[in-house]
């Protein structure tokens, strides 16, 4: 802690950041809300008027709205957790010592770096209904008879599009659950095999305890980053068909693209809303965390 | 004993690793063959998992017939703008951060903490509008500015963790000397966080360069970045699988090379706030 007076200066070198950051992101935020009041269509510049809380009464009453937001929940719930599943089980094995480690660690990174469109359209194309690999590697191992559209189907299109995010997400719990692994005091370890403790009592009593902090700041951030996302499924699928694979924040994103940007707003400020409860407790733990 | 050993580890550490690995590495591998086959072959009656015929052209035609340079210049431009604009005022916010105690301090972090929340769709629709309103839609300019809404709280954050890692006494010891602040800091602090800076910038940088959802509302024919270009390449005559996964290597070897080198302490700095407590 800095006990010289600090006078003006902190604020001088804090000043260009925030500019910016007023410019492009609370100016928007702000307008977001005024726009969510207005029947702003870029289709009808003209028509452009405050109109109330039209739009969010619309949105209410959009059973369309309702089925992206059950499936947003859904495509956090699935993708986030089997994210974690994962994520958790290769921090684990990565964890323990092994001849070629360091690049086992560095190519399971490549999906961290891939970008969003990519990973939809190679999914995309690994689910093709004609020529796609998944179908070919399900007929070679007598699982079905006729390929699947996997992507042209009500049924199976939103379980393919959780696969490609779980992909996504994999690395980086890894990679966090990894450095927390490696925090934990190897004589808490010793002090257990003394004792007698099993595999499952170790992991339950002293590696999930330790890690708790971590699993709980990178869940946090992973579900709302999972429930931001739009580029995966957009060039995955678009949505469709007939909207089985629409999540909440693609919705906003198909509205926006047709230009009706008072509606899109209005569904973006409640989807913001309803991520504060997980983005709150995060902020407070990320807060407490840097400061002590 | 031995022998149980070595079943035991291939049993619960060999196996479930190479599951996870083939699962994270085939669709990039997939993408990888699927660029060097040809075209007959990629729509074949059979799926082969290795070109019975190996061929380049796919990645000769991006250059030649699609001109894919063009927009490997403008992700460029967009990337190194981004990461500039952003080391500069991040490393400046994030030293009043790390060496003052200010009224307002905390405030301020707060905000910049909770700036990376906002979804990309929220800030997405009123930044059309203004950026329609101001003239610079579809400029370089557009895609930078929207990339700092998350760059820049994101890297204060993250480089604030490296500087309040470094203890004081070394500056503290050169302005006794003499030495004023902005000289302590470009002397003392700096060398050392040179590797931090070059971690966030490689961060900075990869997410400038994959990113899509602004991309695709900013840009136009002329200014359009990679992954806009490779979702374009999806044309009237259905997808060119052969053509999207050759781009699709192209964009992602160069963030690859940069991230490993930057993965070490770019994790380091991801989960120091996160570990520790």
């Amino acid at each position: 802690m800095h006990q010289r007076k600090a006078g003006i200066w902190p604020y001088l070198l804090v000043a260009p950041a925030l500019l910016v950051v007023i410019a492009v992101v609370l100016t928007p935020v702000l307008n977001a809300i005024l726009m969510s009041f207005q029947s702003y269509d870029l289709r009808r510049p003209s028509a452009i008027e405050y109109i109330g809380l039209d739009n969010y009464q619309a949105v209410m009453r959009d059973t369309l709205f309702w089925e992206s937001l059950w499936r947003t929940v859904l495509w956090v719930v699935f993708g986030v957790g089997f994210q974690f599943v994962f994520g958790f089980s290769l921090a684990l094995l990565l964890n323990k010592p092994f001849y070629g480690r360091g690049i086992v660690r560095s190519i399971s990174l490549i999906p961290w770096v891939t970008p969003g469109v990519l990973i939809g359209l190679m999914w995309r194309w690994i689910f093709d209904g004609n020529f796609g690999v998944f179908n070919d590697l399900l007929i070679k191992m007598n699982i079905i008879n006729q390929p699947i559209p996997f992507l042209a189907r009500q049924d199976t299109v939103f379980p393919a599009v959780v696969v490609a995010i779980i992909w996504q997400g994999i690395p980086f719990f890894a990679l966090m659950l990894l450095a927390g692994l490696q925090g934990v005091p190897i004589e808490l370890y010793e002090a257990a095999d003394i004792d007698g403790a099993n595999v499952f009592q170790k992991f339950f009593r002293i590696t999930v305890p330790s890690l708790k902090n971590t699993i709980y700041v990178t869940t946090l951030l992973r579900i709302i980053w999972v429930a931001n996302s739009v580029d995966v499924i957009f060039n995955m699928t678009g949505g469709g068909p007939a909207y089985a694979s629409q999540t909440l924040s693609v919705y906003v994103f198909n509205k926006a693209n047709a230009l009706n940007l008072g509606y899109s707003s209005t569904m973006s400020i409640l989807l913001t809303l309803l991520l504060l409860v997980v983005a709150v407790p995060y902020l407070k733990s990320m807060f407490k965390n840097q400061e002590s | 004993m031995g022998k149980e050993k070595a079943y035991k580890r291939i049993l619960f550490l060999f196996l479930p690793l190479i599951l996870i690995l083939l699962f994270l590495i085939f669709p990039f591998y997939w993408t990888f063959v699927t660029s060097i086959k040809p075209e007959t072959e990629l729509y074949g009656k059979s799926v082969t998992y290795w070109p019975r015929d190996v061929t380049f052209q796919a990645y000769r035609s991006l250059f030649i017939d699609y001109n894919f340079i063009k927009p490997m210049k403008n992700s460029f431009i967009v990337a190194m703008s981004t990461t500039a604009l952003t080391l500069f005022v991040a490393t400046l916010a994030a030293y009043a951060f790390s060496r003052y105690r200010f009224r307002g301090r905390r405030a301020f972090m707060i905000l910049f903490l909770t700036n990376n929340m906002f979804p990309t769709v929220l800030l997405l629709i009123p930044l059309y509008a203004i950026m329609r309103r101001l003239g610079i839609l579809y400029t370089p300019l557009a895609l930078i500015l929207s990339y700092t809404t998350f760059t820049i709280p994101f890297s204060v954050w993250l480089l604030n963790g490296y500087l309040s890692d470094m203890p004081m006494s070394l500056e503290e010891a050169a302005m006794v000397d003499g030495a004023n602040r902005a000289q302590a800091f470009i002397r003392i602090i700096l060398p050392v966080l040179v590797p931090c800076l070059v971690a966030t910038g490689v961060y900075i940088f990869m997410t400038s360069w994959n990113e899509y959802t602004f991309a695709v509302m900013f840009t136009n024919e002329r200014s359009r970045t990679i992954p806009v270009s490779l979702k374009n390449l999806i044309g009237q005559l259905g997808v060119q699988w052969d053509l999207l996964t050759a781009g699709g290597i192209i964009t992602i070897i160069p963030v690859c090379v940069m991230f490993f080198f930057a993965q070490r302490r770019l994790v380091e700095g991801l989960t120091a706030g996160a570990v520790k407590g």
